[in-house]
């Protein structure tokens, strides 16, 4: 049996209220030995408030060959974003 | 630099490439980052599993050179930058490590092909660090000459490493800054003290200059990893911006770089200066430089004496996982 530690993904929070961020990974023994590690590597300067700690294997990633069908729908679709509708000068901000 | 003389493939022609390669050229020459899961020619991965692995281990085997001083640090504010340092050295060979492994080695086989000799770390490491003031002249000259290369490589094309780069440059920074000041503090002491700043800097120089690897017209290989935006500067642009920058910063340290033929050419709007010794550099990454054998033999040992906490840790986990399966 390898005794190599399983891999994890680390997500921190910043100070502002921003969502959890990937950061990194490393390797840990169990989550308690993740979470006491990723305190050591990512948050020597004071970079987070919170972290999560998620087992490599049990993330779910997108394929990257799925690009296209996943994300080449939004490339026609321009009325979604703000800047497609022209509001008279007169109007003022909105 | 961190990475040297990584073997790269001769450089491909367009109408050598198959179509994969030519759409993969492209979207590099677009500026796009290639992630971990996308294709790529085994070539670029096995040419980015040689850099990075060999850069993540200059940054753990470097943590020697300097680890040798913590405990002799002159006051205990120095210990504390000195141990800060250091383990952001481990940082960033972890980054490193992490980022290489996102092209299929496992950790454990990279730590491997460092112990076999099969993978290099960088020569600068196989130099003594004699005197206090040698850790001034790591944090000064060996960190200011990885940041010149480090700061390009954030726009390197591998996502995993130019990122793994920004948060090590980030850093880095300090790392310069506070040898930087110990050298300063060393060369405004005593005439004692100022004689070991010089020392320092006369032993570091060359050792400094070879770091960022042979001269471009003997690095053959650099083309291919220039294509791939793997490696963004050559050697000697890197080596003449390292000169051109540090040069002044010696002399406003009232200390003589140990070159006689360093002289400002206005015409070029550089220093001329002299190459180091090459025949040296190939013998140290040969293995026979000063500390070869004393560094390897330190991260042998290290690996060795902790397995049976890695696997006891190991052993631990499944234990507990197993009782709380049985538990529920």
């Amino acid at each position: 049996m390898s005794s190599e530690w399983p891999l994890w993904e680390v997500f921190i929070r910043g100070q502002h209220g921003l969502n959890h961020r990937h950061v990194g990974s490393l390797h840990a023994a169990d989550a308690e030995q993740a979470i006491r590690n990723a305190r050591d590597v990512y948050t020597r300067r004071h970079e987070g408030m919170s972290i999560w700690v998620v087992r490599s294997n049990d993330i779910v990633a997108s394929s990257p060959s799925d690009k296209g069908p996943l994300f080449e729908p939004a490339n026609s679709k321009v009325y979604r974003h703000p800047t497609f509708y022209d509001i008279p000068d007169e109007v003022g901000p909105m | 630099m961190y990475a040297q003389m990584v073997a790269s493939q001769p450089l491909k022609a367009a109408e050598e490439m198959s179509d994969a390669e030519r759409a993969f050229q492209a979207r590099i020459d677009a500026g796009e980052k290639i992630e971990p899961k996308e294709w790529m020619p085994e070539a670029y991965r096995r040419t980015l599993i040689r850099q990075i692995g060999q850069h993540a281990h200059s940054e753990i085997v470097g943590q020697l050179p300097e680890g040798n001083w913590i405990t002799r640090a002159p006051s205990l504010q120095r210990k504390a930058i000195l141990l800060a340092k250091v383990q952001d050295e481990a940082g960033h060979g972890l980054y490193l490590y992490s980022a290489a492994e996102t092209l299929g080695i496992s950790r454990d086989e990279l730590i491997e092909m460092l112990h076999s000799g099969a993978m290099k770390y960088s020569s600068i490491f196989n130099y003594p660090t004699l005197t206090w003031a040698d850790i001034g002249a790591v944090g000064w000259l060996v960190d200011g000459a990885a940041i010149m290369n480090q700061v390009p490589l954030q726009k390197c094309s591998y996502g995993p490493y130019a990122r793994a780069m920004v948060r090590i440059c980030k850093e880095e920074s300090f790392h310069q800054r506070q040898g930087f000041d110990l050298m300063t503090k060393m060369a405004r002491g005593t005439p004692e003290q100022k004689a070991f700043a010089q020392d320092a800097l006369n032993r570091f120089w060359y050792p400094s200059l070879m770091m960022f690897g042979p001269s471009d017209k003997d690095s053959v290989h650099s083309a291919q990893s220039m294509a791939w935006k793997v490696k963004i500067n050559t050697n000697d642009e890197l080596r003449q911006k390292f000169v051109d920058q540090t040069a002044p910063q010696a002399h406003y340290l009232g200390l003589t770089v140990p070159d006689d033929k360093l002289v400002w050419n206005e015409e070029k709007n550089g220093y001329d200066f002299s190459e180091p010794d090459w025949r040296e550099f190939y013998e140290v990454v040969a293995g026979n430089g000063p500390c070869n054998k004393d560094r390897l033999g330190a991260r042998v040992k290290a690996w060795d004496d902790g397995a049976w906490f890695r696997d006891g840790l190991m052993a631990h986990a499944r234990k507990r996982a197993a009782a709380k399966i049985a538990a529920e």
